[in-house]
């Protein structure tokens, strides 16, 4: 419910947003961040309340994806922050790249999909692996939001095994030619753009940017997801399509080239999922001090204290990891096990306080009034994608050990 | 078109305001600070008469260095450069004499800023301004349109609005509708910083008001209940608690 009424905005001057959300700083972690952090942060969470909080409901329970925000998303700059301004990007550091991620995701975790695939999976790539040619031909279109891209690693048959791919393709001469498919592909019924990686005649994987209206090449929308639901997905689908050579990135090959790529995302996301918990958090922390039950607010019952409590708890810390993880990015240093830490502890907590979180609202918690249940489901999209849950066990106990337990 | 934008430097509209000093200090701790809403449409609408016609748009603030963030905001949202005058704004009077003194030195086109900051709700800096530059002054502006040196614009007025036309240039305190608040984008962010903020010693001014101090208005009482059939309790509290009758 509203606290400032229209009459109210009119007499303060104050923008009117329906949408309350404060974030918590219980370690004052803001004092570790610079004016300019705050202000991005600030901005997007703004274009949140504006542009996707009084929306995002509808948008999920209709199933929708609202094709009118990517423009949106280029406009205030949140497609590959990082980039060199000289190619659209923002040229900012990973900490603001962070924040946005936050922001996005508080309001809707399909969203941020939308922007950190555009940015991490695929400017990120064709920026780092693609010439110069394919950096000014993709990069500025992808930036503005005039194209929406998308990035096909996983295939029906390997998910957590990317290395086992069947997709390929054929050196023709004067172009390649590309079979197989690519599932679960987040943005590709709309994209103008794929970042699609294959494997050639040696069993070697590069990446090919397969671009809309390619004879051969179809992408089908994945229907009935219970989670993502304001998130287009769907398969790449390659029947003998002529690529040609230019659209080879040629500056790496190898799983190495997608995994680098998954690294950026996954740092995304371990800020991103931690905003959905904050969300979640904030909702409930306000709902008990309004909802009275037995004449009390239900705040003051020590038994919702302790999920507040521990709520707030996983936050700090969560809040903790990312911002020193953000440094390490910011100097070049952070390794890949510490960004499968990063982006497990934030999606594992999220999907736990947007369960307290929903548990206190009690009956309202199920409805859409409440941001909770939309985050939960979406949760377990994050939970899955960019590496599940158990998979960044793995790569966690690979670093411990030095031995590898994924075959 | 030169245009310069006063801006001012204000607690949100949510922020607990407490005071310290024998209640004659703003209590900062805390506080989150923003553009004065009405200066921030005022920006706003400054920054499309220049994408739409060309010019530039120069922020104003008169305020110690705690400031610059607001500033800085600013100019993210599309201000081209911005001057600060080192001074802790006392009073309308010596503020609207800080920004007479800077805009007679840039020969502005045109001077905007809100209708009133939202702090002390004086709404007197821009009609003091005008009269100190002999220029005609305007508020409150809810639309305005340049065309060469003539300009087009709304006000509202007790019941009604008027429109009317004035050749430029002149002072305006604006509010909505005039134009949408801007939220900075990245890029316009990136490049704030290397935007120039000039920092300039206040003008010889006066201040012709003595802070004595400031008050809180009393907190709301609670609400009392009483059923619909017990008039005579009703008037009992009315008579003996809230002493209305
Ligand atoms: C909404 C959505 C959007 C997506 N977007 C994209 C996209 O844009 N681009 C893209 O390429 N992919 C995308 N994905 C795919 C995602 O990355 C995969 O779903 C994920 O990697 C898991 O693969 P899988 O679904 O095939 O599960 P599987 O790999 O079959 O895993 C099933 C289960 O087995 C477990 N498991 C597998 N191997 C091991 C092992 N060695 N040891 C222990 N447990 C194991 C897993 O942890 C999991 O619990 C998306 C997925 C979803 C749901």
């Amino acid at each position: 419910m509203s606290v400032h009424s229209a009459e109210d905005s009119k007499k303060t001057g104050k923008r009117n947003f329906n949408d309350q959300f404060e974030s918590p700083d219980f370690y004052a972690i803001d004092d570790l961040l610079t004016e300019e952090h705050k202000l991005v942060r600030a901005s997007i969470r703004d274009f949140v309340k504006k542009e996707i909080t009084p929306n995002i409901e509808d948008w999920c329970q209709k199933a929708h994806f609202p094709y009118g925000i990517v423009r949106k998303f280029g406009d205030v700059g949140a497609f590959g922050p990082t980039i060199p301004v000289e190619y659209g990007g923002g040229g900012m550091d990973y900490i603001s790249y962070g924040l946005i991620m936050q922001e996005i995701e508080r309001g809707d975790s399909g969203m941020r999909s939308t922007a950190s695939v555009q940015g991490s999976l695929v400017m990120y790539p064709i920026y780092k692996f693609g010439s110069e040619e394919q950096r000014k031909k993709y990069l500025p279109k992808l930036a503005s939001g005039e194209w929406l891209g998308c990035f096909g690693l996983t295939e029906p048959n390997h998910g957590s095994n990317p290395g086992g791919m069947l997709t390929n393709f054929r050196d023709m001469g004067d172009h390649y030619l590309l079979n197989g498919a690519k599932m679960w592909i987040s943005n590709s019924p709309k994209a103008d753009v794929a970042v699609v990686w294959a494997k050639n005649e040696e069993g070697r994987i590069h990446g090919l940017i397969v671009e809309r209206g390619m004879e051969g090449f179809s992408t089908p929308e994945t229907h009935g997801k219970w989670s993502l639901r304001a998130s287009t997905t769907g398969e790449l689908v390659f029947d003998n399509v002529k690529v040609p050579k230019e659209n080879l990135l040629p500056n790496k090959s190898g799983l190495g080239a997608p995994l680098m790529c998954l690294d950026s995302a996954r740092y995304g996301i371990s800020w991103g999922a931690l905003g959905a918990a904050m969300d979640c958090y904030d909702a409930a922390r306000r709902y008990s001090l309004e909802r009275i039950q037995f004449d009390k607010p239900i705040g003051s019952f020590q038994l919702v204290q302790k999920k507040l409590a521990e709520m707030l708890t996983e936050i700090t810390k969560a809040q903790l990891v990312c911002w020193r993880l953000g440094k390490l990015m910011d100097e070049g240093k952070a390794t890949t096990a510490q960004i499968s830490l990063a982006k497990r502890n934030s999606v594992a907590i999220a999907l736990d306080i947007a369960r307290e979180a929903r548990q206190i609202h009690g009956g309202m918690g199920i409805t859409g009034e409440y941001p909770m249940m939309r985050h939960m489901m979406n949760l377990e999209s994050v939970l899955t994608y960019e590496g599940t849950h158990d998979i960044h066990l793995l790569i966690l106990g690979h670093e411990i050990t030095g031995i590898p337990a994924f075959k | 078109m030169k245009i310069l934008v006063c801006i001012t430097h204000v607690p949100d509209t949510t922020s607990k305001i407490s005071f310290s000093d024998n209640n004659t200090k703003l209590n900062s701790a805390g506080v989150q600070f923003i553009i004065g809403p009405y200066d921030d449409y005022a920006l706003a609408r400054a920054v499309e008469l220049k994408e739409a016609s060309g010019g530039t748009v120069t922020v104003l603030n008169v305020g110690e260095a705690d400031t610059e963030p607001t500033i800085r905001k600013a100019l993210a949202i599309g201000a081209d450069d911005a001057i600060r005058i080192n001074a802790f704004p006392t009073d309308s009077y010596f503020v609207a004499q800080q920004i007479a003194a800077v805009a007679k030195e840039g020969n502005y086109d045109l001077i905007l800023m809100g209708r009133e900051s939202i702090d002390f709700n004086g709404g007197m800096v821009h009609g003091m301004v005008a009269e100190m530059l002999g220029l005609p002054s305007v508020s409150p502006v809810m639309k305005l349109d340049i065309d060469g040196g003539k300009a087009t614009l709304s006000r509202e007025i007790e019941g009604g609005k008027e429109t009317l036309e004035l050749n430029l240039p002149f002072v305006a305190g604006c509010q909505e509708p005039i134009a949408e608040w801007k939220i900075p984008n990245m890029r316009g962010i990136m490049s704030a910083r290397t935007k120039k903020l000039e920092v300039r010693e206040p003008a010889q001014a006066e201040t012709k008001t003595k802070l004595d101090n400031y008050e809180l208005p009393a907190p709301k009482g609670e609400v009392k209940m009483i059923d619909k059939d017990n008039v005579d309790e009703l008037v009992r509290l009315l008579k003996n608690e809230a002493k209305v009758i």
